[in-house]
């Protein structure tokens, strides 16, 4: 029997907040990243990814206090990504709360880092992330949350990775991610037929089929979204509360800076929404119907 | 006694997450490597993330075999965790042969590769509880049967005798001992830490046997 096929809500974090953009640019606010994450716990996640979007500009890691929060009452995986850069980082992070932590730039830059940090904390702890932009058919690999291009092709890159001790690949397609027009199934299929670890496909889920399909096209281990979820469990967010919760968000305070926008006008406005929101059960239950094995929720969890 | 956990700290994996579990069920937890405060505590846990060897190579550098040894002859529970479930058995032929605790008859053997799976196993897989272990499922207690738990491994227990396998475990070709129970000995591959509410639950019986 195959092992089930996670499902991993990532959330994009900026300060205190949950944020979201298409392609890494144009990030709007859309709440507390705690509300989220406890949210996407109940609602039956397999695991959680935190992706700290400014640590990696900033050399600055500004997510320790929201791990340190929510891991108190979350009870699955958690994956931090986002500006770590050396075994201390690592360290702090996992003690922090974390289970994993997953790596861009600094792999890329510092190779090694992967081989010295799987010995030290075995491989299933450390992914390898590989942010992707395909330009005139090459899969190149970006670092900085998208800002900066190198000489790396994704697929050679994935297996050296895998060589130096990375016990996971997360696989994120830039230029899908946010947009709602599905994973990059190719991109996916190449990597995950090359490598003997478990890849999470990320980027580009635009409703409840594209999580399957990329499962049974690309032969993905895990798959990761936002939009879909985020929207989702947005709506169901009344005005008041939303407004209640406006004040969790610590607006004014200028490292929390964001655009609010859209929480405050809603849908609409210089942007639409370019997916279709759904629920973490009915990612699950298109799954199921597609053959493919998922945790279900037991009658002694409730 | 008031319940005190002693979660064993000799250098491999992440013990904070384990201790966070401990105090979402409301049970006080200590994270030590001193033989003299795990003796004094009410329960163990046996951790661990890695390779057998080094985990057995640590616990004896640091004096934590006796320790753990005399714990369990005390009769208080002991429950091992992953790598610290698979250091209880007699036996692992990971990366060689090397002898482990021996607190319960069986050996690890590594996990069979077929083309549909991946080695590491790293998700949910379901538990199969065995009816006829013999035992009161103790430490399964109030779990739904096919509930579902978060594993980590490369590596499979086989137990010795059918009477010590609680629960068992389909992966691939492989269908491994996934909760062992001996007396006041007790394991799981699978981490309840991070297995949401069921797995919390797990802890929670642990504290109750």
């Amino acid at each position: 029997m195959k092992s089930t096929v996670r499902v991993i809500p990532r959330l994009d974090i900026k300060g205190p907040n949950l944020v979201k953009g298409i392609e890494f640019e144009g990030n709007r606010v859309l709440g507390s990243a705690e509300y989220f994450a406890k949210k996407y716990y109940d609602e039956g996640a397999d695991e959680l990814i935190y992706q700290d979007i400014v640590a990696s500009l900033y050399r600055r890691n500004g997510l320790l206090d929201i791990i340190r929060k929510t891991s108190k009452d979350i009870f699955i995986p958690l994956t931090v990504a986002g500006g770590i850069r050396s075994v201390d980082d690592i360290r702090e992070v996992l003690r922090a709360g974390a289970d994993k932590v997953a790596i861009n730039t600094e792999f890329i830059s510092n190779p090694s880092l992967i081989k010295d940090s799987s010995k030290i904390f075995g491989s299933q702890c450390i992914v390898c992330s590989i942010e992707v932009y395909a330009f005139k058919g090459v899969y190149q690999c970006w670092t900085d949350y998208g800002r900066e291009v190198t000489n790396f092709n994704a697929i050679d890159w994935a297996k050296r990775a895998v060589d130096l001790g990375a016990g996971e690949l997360l696989v994120t397609a830039i230029h899908k991610e946010g947009t709602g027009q599905g994973y990059d199934y190719e991109l996916i299929e190449k990597i995950s037929n090359s490598v003997s670890v478990p890849v999470i496909a990320c980027g580009g889920a635009g409703n409840e089929k594209d999580p399957s399909k990329v499962v049974n096209q690309s032969n993905a281990d895990a798959v990761s979204m936002s939009s879909i979820l985020h929207y989702h469990y947005m709506k169901h967010i009344d005005t008041h509360t939303m407004k209640y919760n406006e004040s969790q968000l610590r607006m004014g305070i200028p490292i929390d800076s964001g655009n609010i926008d859209f929480l405050r006008d809603g849908h609409g406005g210089s942007r639409e929404l370019m997916v279709e929101p759904c629920s973490i059960s009915s990612i699950k239950r298109n799954m199921e119907e597609q053959g493919i094995n998922v945790r279900k929720m037991t009658n002694s969890e409730e | 006694m008031n319940n005190l956990v002693s979660i064993v700290d000799y250098g491999l994996g992440n013990l904070f997450n384990i201790q966070r579990a401990f105090n979402a069920i409301g049970v006080d937890s200590i994270i030590t490597s001193d033989p003299k405060e795990i003796i004094n505590s009410s329960h163990l846990i046996l951790p661990g993330v890695g390779a057998f060897e080094e985990g057995m190579v640590n616990l004896r550098k640091q004096n934590l075999v006796e320790a753990i040894l005399d714990f369990s002859d005390s009769g208080k529970s002991v429950l091992g965790i992953c790598l610290g479930m698979q250091l209880l058995l007699s036996v692992s032929y990971e990366d060689g042969k090397h002898s482990g605790l021996n607190l319960i008859k069986g050996e690890v053997v590594p996990l069979k590769k077929t083309s549909d799976i991946k080695i590491p196993n790293i998700g949910w897989n379901e538990l199969i509880k065995n009816s006829s272990s013999g035992y009161d499922d103790m430490l399964l207690h109030g779990i739904s049967k096919d509930s579902y738990m978060y594993f980590l491994h490369s590596y499979q227990v086989k137990a010795k005798n059918a009477e010590n396998i609680s629960s068992s475990t389909v992966y691939g070709d492989n269908k491994f001992c996934s909760t062992i129970h001996r007396d006041n000995i007790f394991g799981c591959q699978y981490h309840p830490e991070l297995s949401g509410k069921n797995g919390l639950k797990i802890l929670k019986n642990f504290i109750n046997i």
